[in-house]
């Protein structure tokens, strides 16, 4: 089985995030990149299918070399090959296209990436990639099976689960439950050092363009201070929720 | 240029969102100087979108019963290209989040997901929407002719116009399925966190899985969702569909308790877009203080099952 995990490399959660150039590009300075969370949790679970039932892992990104050391953290917990394709990630149009072009001349049963970066929160690359590849997709991914050449794959919707069938090839939009946060793997010198020795591969832009540009940025209001409600006057709270916020 | 806005049913009855999706789709018609129709799969009360400004509405009823990403996005797709809508308008559900993507490829449309505003301009069309999981906002300018607009839950609101609305059914066929459904499982009868105007989260501050009743009280009395942060979910003291945060699910509701909650980045920034948040820790230092409107600093297993009986008698 051969396996495609994108990877977008994101801000660490904790990171401040703040704006540079009048507020028109992220401001780098000081944030510790990873692996985007969502992604983490699908290539893990592909890890697994390659030492459970044998297959090939490779991970991709579209972007500038910035994202280097985050895909080879990918090939330290256990994917086999690395690609960037070498293009700025415009927009998420732009990156699906980049990928579905990358992906139509390898023959992939397994496409997998996160359910959403932590930084655009577009949610979109997954499902366009689907669309534009004509596989079936499942976003909100906690479980996957694959069995002779069909997947089980499960998406949690608002208020439960459903379970889907379908043939590979396949899209999945990973997300926490795929794999559990204890299942994460951390790179232990020898996956670094084998790391070093698996192959990389720079692969030229199709020139995809983007549908859409962020021109600005903007941080949200600053908050006006907590009103403090002693603990044993909870009818003021509830006289202010009713009559200042008008929320009950 | 004009509008068409995707409404989404739950048991063949529209879905609570559909009040602010219709009614975010009346008005970007009307500062496009357009018209707004609106779709709707397998419903037994579209006529009611007339309460938003909806003054037509397709019903499609030879399509799969359940929703099918795949299928219902090649159907709107093919209507709205039919009928030359180029601005489609859905809305930030687990559902309009799985079509959105496909349609949006269907129509080589921009896609701008969590929009919370009309367009900031027109010429080009310019969109406000969250990112950095609600740390910051960012304006999206599309240079498509066509879009595809998410709209963030409970961003915009409902406004009231009371049209007559037409139900036009759709003639198109059904296309051809590429997953199978299995099988479906869905709670009825509560709240849940995407769909609930409040949502009462707890934390480690509760101390164990056995204390959860006092959330699952004050939530009764609410019509409230439960929720948790993500140690609770990790140390499996509750199932992990309901942790909020970073890498859980976001909460955009009116009105969030939190109770015992310190407040990590991670969770701030997945219920920041709620509009009024409540704290209740006995931390004075939590940070969660900071990003709310309202606290108490006290004792949980004393504010809350007070709070929960004074809301009570308030509510009867």
């Amino acid at each position: 089985m051969n396996i495609l995990v994108c990877i977008s490399h994101v801000p660490d959660t904790t990171s401040k995030i703040n704006f540079t150039e009048s507020d028109t590009k992220f401001d780098t300075t000081g944030v510790q990149f990873i692996i985007n969370p969502n992604d983490e949790f699908g290539l893990t679970r592909a890890i697994w299918f390659k030492e459970k039932i044998g297959a090939q892992v490779h991970v991709i990104h579209v972007g500038t070399s910035a994202a280097d050391p985050t895909l080879r953290k990918c090939l330290a917990i256990g994917a086999d090959k690395a690609y960037r394709i070498d293009a700025p990630a415009t927009d998420g149009s732009a990156v699906a296209n980049e990928l579905a072009a990358f992906a139509k001349d390898h023959a992939y049963d397994l496409i997998i990436a996160g359910r959403e970066s932590i930084d655009y929160n577009g949610a979109m690359v997954p499902g366009m990639l689907s669309a534009l590849l004509d596989m079936p997709f499942v976003p909100n991914c906690v479980g996957l099976t694959i069995d002779n050449g069909m997947a089980t794959a499960e998406r949690e919707i608002d208020g439960g689960r459903e379970q889907l069938k379908a043939h590979l090839p396949i899209v999945i939009g990973a997300q926490k439950g795929l794999v559990e946060e204890s299942d994460l793997r951390i790179p232990n010198m020898r996956g670094i050092m084998q790391a070093r020795q698996k192959p990389f591969e720079v692969v030229p832009s199709q020139g995809a363009e983007a549908k859409t540009k962020d021109v600005s940025f903007e941080k949200p209001a600053p908050k006006a201070a907590v009103k403090l409600i002693p603990a044993d006057d909870i009818d003021q709270l509830i006289e202010l929720l009713h009559k200042e916020a008008k929320v009950i | 240029m004009s509008v068409l806005v995707f409404i989404e049913t739950e048991n063949n009855t529209l879905k609570r969102n559909a009040a602010e999706v219709a009614s975010y789709g009346v008005a970007l018609a009307t500062l496009l100087n357009t018209s707004c129709k609106a779709i709707v799969f397998h419903a037994t009360n579209p006529e009611t979108l007339g309460q938003f400004g909806i003054k037509e509405v397709t019903l499609v009823s030879d399509a799969p019963t359940h929703f099918d990403a795949h299928a219902y996005a090649e159907i709107v797709a093919e209507h709205a290209q039919k009928n030359e809508f180029s601005q489609v308008v859905v809305s930030s559900s687990a559902d309009a989040k799985y079509l959105a993507p496909i349609l949006a490829v269907k129509l080589q449309a921009a896609y701008v997901p969590n929009v919370v505003n009309l367009p900031q301009s027109t010429t080009p069309l310019s969109y406000k929407r969250a990112a950095f999981t609600n740390k910051a906002f960012a304006y999206s300018e599309v240079l498509a002719a066509n879009s595809v607009i998410g709209v963030s839950n409970n961003s915009f609101g409902v406004v009231e116009k009371n049209e007559r609305c037409a139900v036009v059914p759709s003639s198109s066929a059904s296309p051809s399925t590429k997953l199978e459904q299995l099988s479906i499982e869905k709670v009825t009868g509560i709240a849940t966190i995407a769909d609930a105007d409040v949502v009462v989260s707890g934390g480690r501050g509760l101390k164990g899985p056995e204390n959860w009743h006092l959330v699952e009280a004050l939530a009764d009395v609410l019509g409230a969702a439960t929720a948790c942060s993500k140690p609770v979910s990790d140390m499996g003291w509750r199932s992990h569909d309901e942790h909020v945060g970073q890498t859980g699910k976001p909460v955009s509701t009116n009105l969030y308790i939190a109770i015992g909650i310190s407040g990590a980045i991670q969770h701030l920034a997945g219920v920041n877009s709620s509009k009024v948040k409540v704290v209740i820790n006995n931390d004075p230092e939590a940070p969660f203080f900071k990003a709310a409107d309202y606290g108490v600093v006290g004792d949980a297993f004393e504010v809350v099952p007070k709070l929960t009986q004074k809301l009570k008698e308030f509510k009867a």
